[in-house]
């Protein structure tokens, strides 16, 4: 790694720390931002020739406090007179603020997920003040021009102290749902570098990573939050397979087809260390029930030998916890591969009819391509070819994404033959 | 901070209460200002005559025109004020929550122009 390199990394580590102090300090997020921002330059020289610092965390902060301070002398016109160059930075200055460095991140990602911010404008205001993104990695990301993401920033940072949106961390009362509206950014950032097959490799890359390490942050802020342990847990499971869920040509692979030999063993056996501190917080909840999931796909040899049986009672807790088309479909998938017998394929199969013939969900099944494709492996494995060729292509009308598409057609054209 | 919170609902669910209705609302209204007095919170407050009642004027080239009504005819119509002193966004949001409107109209939570209010 370059010393430039090696830099970045540290900028973007140290970025969200040292802006929730000055942010704690001044009060003012853009003159927070801004005084980074010049601290930053500042380091950038300095470090350099002379090395980097002991804390770069704490060397970053006293220069930015000292900036911030220069600024807010400028705009009082009396004082421009002073602005003049500080001496460097000494040693023992950086040491001693090290211990006042307070660790104000959990106030500044509470803020930035404020509910009276658009969902939008969270996800980037928490990128780009926590993670340390750049605006123009940001509207990359989300396929945005440039100006608009620096826009959409800007509004938020003015909403923020125009509307009075506090920084700190909500009492009490409030925090459940605060909690759990900072939990679901983090996995949209997650799943928008993890789920969609736009945007370029590289990005999405990043987008995983920092939905990874904020999602630590905060579980090492917020350590008896099950609920954030389970997140951190499900995102590094779900990580553990980005390498083979998407073939040369960007096609997605299913699970059942993807080579598992190349998923990253570590970061299967973090997230289920995650996982097993979250649970023995005693509090279930969603994210912990579906990064168990995650995690017994990831355990298993193969698809066949997955345990069925145990990810189908999960899929049961989640239907209660959060019910919807989605978890039904799963689970009664689960429940017709737990068996391995006719019998089993046969259950499975009519808890999928049965939904058909529930007023909510009928409405629902019949834009929803995996519903078909789900009915028509099971009617598959049932050797019923005439009415599997049938569901095929009701589910390939449906289904827009190529490399499902493939599989369907592929799939549709083994029962024709048949 | 000084919010002014305006208070959106259908003028019509009001105005078909029954008598038992209206003087329960009345009382849920004394009481939720008794409480944002009691607070320390409440600035002024003040409920508006129907739209009905409302005249909108514009000037342009320089001639005033004078309507009838409203500025946009919408589903819920401003019903009424509060301006109340709060700490920040949370403390507003939460005395919002306790407006009787709340129930059944919305309640838009607007700080006031402030010296150095940033752009946009």
């Amino acid at each position: 790694m370059t010393a430039a390199q090696q830099i970045e990394k540290i900028f973007r580590a140290e970025h969200g720390r040292v802006l929730a102090a000055l942010i704690s300090r001044f009060g003012d997020f853009d003159l927070a931002e801004d005084a980074l921002q010049d601290a930053l330059v500042n380091a950038l020289e300095s470090w350099e020739t002379s090395g980097i610092p002991d804390n770069p965390g704490a060397w970053l902060t006293t220069v930015a406090r000292r900036r911030a301070l220069d600024r807010l002398r400028r705009t009082t016109s009396l004082e421009r007179s002073l602005d003049k160059l500080d001496p460097p930075v000494s040693q023992e200055e950086y040491e001693m603020d090290d211990a006042q460095f307070p660790d104000d991140r959990l106030k500044l990602m509470f803020t930035c997920c404020h509910p009276s911010l658009a969902l939008e404008a969270q996800v980037a205001l928490t990128l780009h003040t926590l993670g340390g993104l750049r605006t123009p990695e940001i509207a990359r990301a989300f396929l945005v021009p440039e100006p608009t993401m620096a826009q959409r920033l800007a509004r938020a940072r003015a909403k923020i102290r125009n509307a009075g949106i506090p920084y700190r961390v909500p009492p009490i009362d409030l925090l459940p749902e605060r909690l759990d509206a900072l939990l679901a950014v983090i996995y949209l950032i997650f799943n928008e570098g993890y789920a969609s097959t736009s945007g370029d490799e590289p990005i999405r890359k990043e987008l995983c990573e920092e939905a990874i390490r904020l999602g630590g942050v905060l579980a090492a802020l917020m350590p008896e939050s099950a609920e954030t342990r389970g997140l951190l847990a499900l995102m590094l499971l779900h990580d553990s397979r980005r390498k083979t869920r998407l073939d040369e040509d960007g096609q997605l692979v299913l699970l059942s087809e993807q080579d598992r030999s190349r998923w990253d063993r570590a970061k299967i056996k973090a997230g289920i260390e995650v996982l097993d501190e979250a649970l023995a917080l005693n509090a279930p909840g969603p994210y912990q029930v579906q990064a168990a999931i995650s995690a017994l796909h990831a355990e298993a040899p193969s698809a066949e030998a997955t345990d069925w049986r145990q990810i189908a009672a999960l899929y049961d807790t989640l239907a209660k916890m959060m019910p919807s088309l989605v978890v039904e479909v799963n689970r009664a998938v689960a429940v017709a591969m737990a068996g391995g017998t006719p019998e089993g394929l046969r259950a499975g199969l009519q808890m999928l009819l049965r939904l058909q013939d529930q007023p909510d969900s009928a409405r629902q099944v019949t834009g929803y391509y995996p519903y078909y494709a789900a009915c028509a492996d099971l009617l598959r494995r049932l050797e019923q070819h005439e009415a599997a060729a049938q569901a095929y292509q009701r589910a390939l009308s449906l289904c827009g994404n190529k490399a499902e598409r493939a599989y369907l057609q592929r799939r549709l054209v083994e029962m024709l033959a048949s | 901070m000084k919010y002014l919170l305006l208070m959106y609902a259908d003028e019509a669910i009001i105005s078909n209460y029954s008598k038992e209705e209206f003087l329960a609302a009345s009382k849920t209204w004394s009481d939720f200002v008794q409480d944002v007095t009691d607070a320390g919170v409440l600035i002024s407050n003040s409920g508006l005559a129907p739209v009905a009642n409302a005249t909108t004027i514009r000037i342009r080239d320089g001639k005033t025109l004078i309507t009838d009504g409203p500025f946009a005819e919408t589903h819920e119509q401003l019903g009424g004020y509060i301006l109340v002193e709060c700490k920040d966004l949370d403390e507003a949001i939460r005395w919002a929550e306790k407006v009787p409107t709340a129930q059944y109209g919305s309640l838009e939570i607007r700080p006031l122009w402030f010296q150095g209010l940033s752009n946009w």
